[in-house]
């Protein structure tokens, strides 16, 4: 391997098929402990993706998509993200988005005791990550 | 001997049937193809999530965690993925003898989620008790649907009602090999490698040289990644049930149709030799009138 790599293999698998598969630069997501960006030569490491925007920098273009569940498997030379849901913007109904957005606010506005407040957050976070994906 | 008419009726009768199966084997050859695809697609992700699970569990060593230790009261849950619709050969009993005959599990310490009418129908005759029944699933499964299902099964797991988790499903090897499977997924077992189709894919997780970090730590990790690798492996016996399940229902097909052409083969002998006797008897009959007259 030489020393000055510009990229890695990103692959990017959900249980129903290969959502992506190519040589990338960075690669960009949400996880658990916070935002981060994944440069080639990354310590092996593994977290757990928060639903957020999936930016992926290839050489001459720069893709986006909505990622919701799921982990990271990072190593120096590649990562492997195992997402249980993850859309293209094409894919995302923005009607769909919207309308569950107002529900998620709604419910943690008024919210009782038997509500599912993370449920609902999540929710919150998905719907939030569909639309800005779309802009 | 039966009367040519007979013959007829019933050579006619098992073309007919003959025309089913040999329908019904093509549509279920077209829907083996497509769940064949299904299943390859997911492959890549279940490897990974056994590669992964696989150097956590390595990597923690002994942690006091609620899903790595078995459940002190309540029931041993069984998934059971069995099909909705039968003319599938020996597919659903197959599966549902790893229960009824399972060496050491006893009737009352099992409650049954049956996946799939067919199996229900069996366990329910048999006595078991029936925890919840989700036929619809076998249908058109999702990983949606596994995720909802393992949170049911985590819920009662955590609260105590369940001891443990175990799946009962029909592995696809092949076109014409589907072998009947349990496998336990909760507590998930240390040391042995998981291997959904038995093929043996071995661990790569370390090829970077360096050991794997967690963010968040290991404990927490597990208690995400659990769920995930529990709803991935339903998903994966949903898959691959419904491969076998077609598999299975086309090779039966297959033999009904080639038993089909046999008996017809066989009937139309007998019918030819009927028809033979009954030239022969006109023509004796003709005879012996024509000598009277003389």
């Amino acid at each position: 391997m030489s020393e000055e790599k510009k990229g890695y293999q990103l692959r990017i698998v959900t249980p129903e098929r290969v959502f992506y598969e190519g040589e990338v630069e960075m690669v960009e997501f949400n996880t658990t402990e916070g935002q981060i960006g994944v440069l080639p030569g990354h310590i092996p490491m593994t977290v757990i993706v928060k639903p957020g925007i999936l930016t992926i920098t290839e050489a001459e273009e720069t893709k986006e998509a909505a990622l919701h569940a799921g982990f990271a498997e990072i190593l120096p030379d590649k990562i492997t993200i195992l997402a249980e849901i993850v859309e293209w913007p094409d894919e995302i109904d923005e009607e769909r988005a919207e309308l569950a957005l107002q529900r998620a606010r709604e419910r943690i506005a008024n919210r009782e005791s038997q509500t599912d407040l993370a449920k609902v957050e999540t929710a919150l976070q998905r719907a939030i990550a569909r639309i800005e994906v779309l802009k | 001997m039966a009367s040519m008419r007979d013959i007829k009726r019933r050579r006619s009768s098992i073309q007919s049937t003959q025309q089913i199966t040999k329908a019904m084997k093509l549509v279920s050859t077209v829907k083996l193809q497509r769940a064949r695809a299904g299943a390859e697609r997911s492959k890549s992700y279940f490897h990974c999530m056994f590669d992964t699970m696989n150097s956590i569990l390595a990597r923690v060593g002994y942690v006091d965690h609620k899903y790595l230790k078995p459940g002190e009261t309540g029931k041993k849950a069984v998934i059971l993925i069995s099909s909705n619709r039968g003319l599938a050969g020996g597919y659903n009993n197959n599966v549902a003898k790893l229960i009824t005959r399972h060496e050491t599990w006893k009737k009352e310490d099992l409650a049954i989620y049956a996946i799939g009418n067919k199996g229900r129908e069996i366990l329910s005759r048999a006595d078991y008790e029936i925890r919840e029944q989700l036929p619809e699933v076998m249908e058109a499964p999702t990983y949606a649907d596994a995720m909802f299902l393992t949170e049911r099964l985590l819920k009662s797991f955590e609260a105590g009602e369940i001891s443990e988790i175990w799946l009962a499903y029909t592995a696809f090897k092949n076109t014409v090999s589907h072998i009947p499977t349990l496998m336990k997924l909760l507590p998930v077992d240390r040391p042995e490698p998981k291997d959904i189709d038995g093929d043996g894919i071995p661990d790569e997780v370390f090829e970077g040289g360096a050991p794997m970090n967690f963010e968040p730590a290991d404990e927490e990790a597990l208690d995400l990644i659990i769920p995930k690798y529990v709803s991935s492996l339903i998903y994966g016996g949903l898959v691959e049930a419904l491969a076998s399940e077609n598999g299975a229902r086309m090779q039966a097909m297959d033999n009904a149709t080639n038993n089909a052409a046999e008996l017809i083969d066989d009937l139309e002998l007998l019918y030819n030799r009927a028809r033979q006797g009954s030239i022969t008897q006109e023509l004796t009959e003709i005879i012996a009138g024509a000598n009277a007259i003389q």
